[in-house]
């Protein structure tokens, strides 16, 4: 089956008792019991709860994982992968990580004892140097956030196998539809699912998806323990989003390149990232491990003084925080995505007063030409 | 409602402890109540303690074992007041004062009361976390946990963690808590009433071995709920003679759910040792008196005398005994 239509027939599709062809809004707490010894299939729903499983299901599914797990958020996804580790542990991460991983483990985890280094993750050489005998994972985001960055997932997996560590990725800017790390070797794939799967810019989730059922078990646990689950408002609502999401990708994908161009033509633009572009330095290890570049593209204007002035002009894309969204976002990630960043990291890793952000959606993109031109100009 | 400057919402009772246990760092002590609900145990003991911290479990009703247990490096003391499942009752304003002294934080778990019978802030403690799937949301039907502070310094420290680590609760879910909230003092006056009047009736019982229901004037917790909230709650812990007295009544109620959980309109029941506390050593539970004798009510709002009938019918098998 062809992931576009998995993304549909995804063995949840139709309601067991009812036909119904939406999965049913469990709003229930806590389930009857009908024996001491052994529980129905649910008993509490911070454990497990009907409408919350279906969408687990899906995304392990379409992952190709063993079993999926919904968080209150993004974060909420992260910081319970994170509390799978214990005090001396440490965690090699890509530099230009999304801002709310890097301040989690800089501010958070580092209190509890979990240490970790930020490496530049084109360079599988940097990446082996930082490995130290506590090592215990790979953190990564393939293309990286903001700056689209490829990481050769094969040499990274192969790596994380040769020292034993665990392969972690947050595969939010490409989703399953585009990017399916699990068959390279990775073993956890997170998401904001606020962003891509949800599409709509009207919840906030967060998914993680283990491999085997070792990790799985792991996760299960200090997801209950930990307790920060996703409702199963919105839980109906991100399958309901995950539906038309090769559709919305498709769309995104097809504006995004068409801007990258553009933008790439104009003398007020001194760089474009987008992985699509032909002078992008990871295309073509991009191109060997996803089925398209995304519907993201960060560029940088000559100055900052430009970048601060055209921000304020932009009438199309909405200006704020988040992506993904059906809708245009622009944003500007030193002081939005990447404020929780170090100023001096963001500087070394170059997310720059000159750096923006667009998350192209699915309006014409001709309409958002005219509009960034206008801005431009 | 509680009384304090700030409040935070979570995805569950949990994220809400496991939130405030993130404020803490490797090498941190706290002191927390022994008999405390099962899920805030294994949190501790199970993901906590690996990360460095320490904690010491103590009968929270000595205020005296609870100034000795503090050393040099506690941060905090976790009460719950009452306590689930043996409903016994700590001094939350002689703790905190002891708590300031000795500059630890003091953490009230106020599920069981609601701010409607008790406010700790006003007591002198200096957070207060509520698992809000229970009585404040009220219906069995929404999971959220809430988290209030008397001063912003604590609650900037709050509101970081909460923000950096994302646990929480959506916009739907909200509105379905705020919405129970709403019916708060109508459901619990009304569950007050049953339960005492179901405590009272077990206390009669010649199956049941012992009631513990705070609202009692026989129990030993009345006196000390009595000058700090506006009344025993709605949960009611009995013990009856044999594991197999217990089994049954939980397989004979009718009208009574048997169900993990609390606070909702409905009467469920809950077998702890084997439920909600199924993650301590069962020694250690044995010790507490959590044992396998032991069944907890979370009393709803039906009517008090179908409620009796249905308990009459389960633990003697006929309506009339009562």
């Amino acid at each position: 089956m062809k992931i576009g239509t998995k993304i549909l027939h995804t063995g949840n599709e139709i309601d067991p008792t009812t036909g119904a062809v939406s999965v049913p809004i469990f709003n229930a707490a806590t389930f009857r019991q009908t024996s001491v010894d052994a529980c129905g299939p649910y008993d509490y729903s911070r454990s497990g709860n009907p409408t919350r499983n279906a969408l687990e299901e899906i995304i392990a599914n379409l992952e190709g994982g063993v079993k999926g797990f919904a968080f209150s958020s993004g974060m909420a996804a992260i910081s319970s992968v994170f509390l799978l580790f214990s005090p001396g542990d440490h965690i090699v991460a890509c530099e230009d990580v999304y801002g709310g991983a890097y301040r989690v483990l800089n501010k958070l985890f580092s209190r509890l004892g979990i240490e970790s280094t930020f490496v530049d993750f084109t360079d599988i050489g940097k990446i082996r140097e930082a490995v130290r005998p506590n090592t215990r994972a790979l953190y990564l985001e393939t293309p990286s956030n903001p700056l689209l960055k490829i990481t050769d997932l094969r040499a990274v997996s192969t790596l994380a196998r040769e020292r034993g560590l665990l392969g972690i990725i947050d595969n939010t800017f490409m989703t399953p539809y585009l990017q399916r790390q699990i068959g390279y070797g990775m073993d956890i794939v997170i998401h904001s699912a606020t962003k891509y799967l949800g599409g709509h810019s009207d919840l906030v989730a967060g998914l993680a998806v283990a491999a085997d059922g070792k990790i799985a078990g792991q996760i299960k646990f200090i997801q209950n323990a930990f307790g920060a689950v996703l409702g199963p408002h919105d839980s109906w609502l991100l399958m309901r989003g995950i539906k038309t999401l090769k559709a919305r990708m498709d769309m995104h994908q097809r504006g995004a390149a068409k801007l990258a161009e553009w933008l790439q033509g104009r003398p007020e633009v001194k760089e474009v990232l987008f992985p699509g572009l032909s002078g992008h330095p990871g295309r073509a290890i991009h191109e060997s491990q996803a089925d398209g570049p995304g519907g993201i593209v960060s560029f940088r204007l000559q100055t900052e003084e430009m970048t601060k002035k055209f921000l304020g002009r932009v009438r199309l894309p909405v200006l704020g925080v988040s992506l993904g969204g059906v809708e245009s976002i622009i944003s500007y990630p030193v002081t939005m995505s990447h404020a929780g960043m170090h100023p001096d990291h963001r500087k070394r890793v170059g997310i720059t007063e000159d750096l923006v952000r667009l998350s192209v959606g699915i309006e014409d993109p001709d309409d958002l030409i005219e509009d960034l031109e206008s801005a431009l100009g | 409602m509680d009384g304090g400057v700030r409040g935070f919402a979570y995805s569950s009772g949990m994220a809400a402890i496991t939130s405030l246990l993130l404020l803490f760092k490797q090498g941190d002590h706290l002191v927390v109540t022994e008999d405390l609900y099962g899920g805030t145990f294994r949190v501790i003991d199970k993901v906590f303690v690996k990360h460095g911290l320490s904690a010491t479990y103590v009968d929270t009703c000595d205020s005296n074992a609870v100034n000795r247990a503090i050393r040099e490096n506690t941060r905090a003391i976790l009460l719950e007041v009452p306590t689930n499942p043996l409903l016994k009752v700590a001094d939350v304003r002689k703790i905190s004062g002891i708590a300031r002294g000795r500059g630890v934080l003091t953490i009230v778990d106020n599920t069981f009361m609601t701010p409607y019978l008790m406010r700790p802030l006003d007591l002198g403690a200096d957070a207060v976390v509520y698992s809000a799937t229970k009585f404040i949301a009220g219906h069995n039907d929404v999971l959220a946990g809430l988290v209030t502070v008397k001063n912003e310094e604590l609650g900037n420290r709050i509101y970081f963690v909460q923000n950096s680590v994302g646990a929480v609760l959506g916009p739907q879910d909200c509105w379905l808590v705020i919405r129970g909230l709403k019916t708060l003092s109508v459901r619990i006056d009304r569950q007050l009433e049953n339960a005492r009047t179901i405590a009272e009736w077990l206390s009669r019982c010649a199956a049941v071995k012992k009631v513990y229901y705070p609202g009692l004037e026989t129990d030993p917790g009345h006196r000390l709920l009595k000058g700090q909230a506006r009344g025993g709650g709605a949960m009611v812990s009995f013990e009856v003679a044999d594991r197999g007295i217990a089994e049954a009544v939980l397989k004979k109620v009718r009208l009574i759910s048997f169900a993990e959980s609390l606070g909702g309109v409905e009467t469920l029941i809950t077998y702890p040792a084997f439920q909600t506390h199924s993650d301590m050593e069962p020694k250690e539970r044995e010790r507490m008196g959590i044992n396998d004798r032991l069944l907890r009510l979370s009393v709803g709002i039906e009517d008090a005398g179908d409620l009796l009938d249905d308990l009459c019918q389960a633990l003697y098998g006929v309506e009339e005994n009562r």
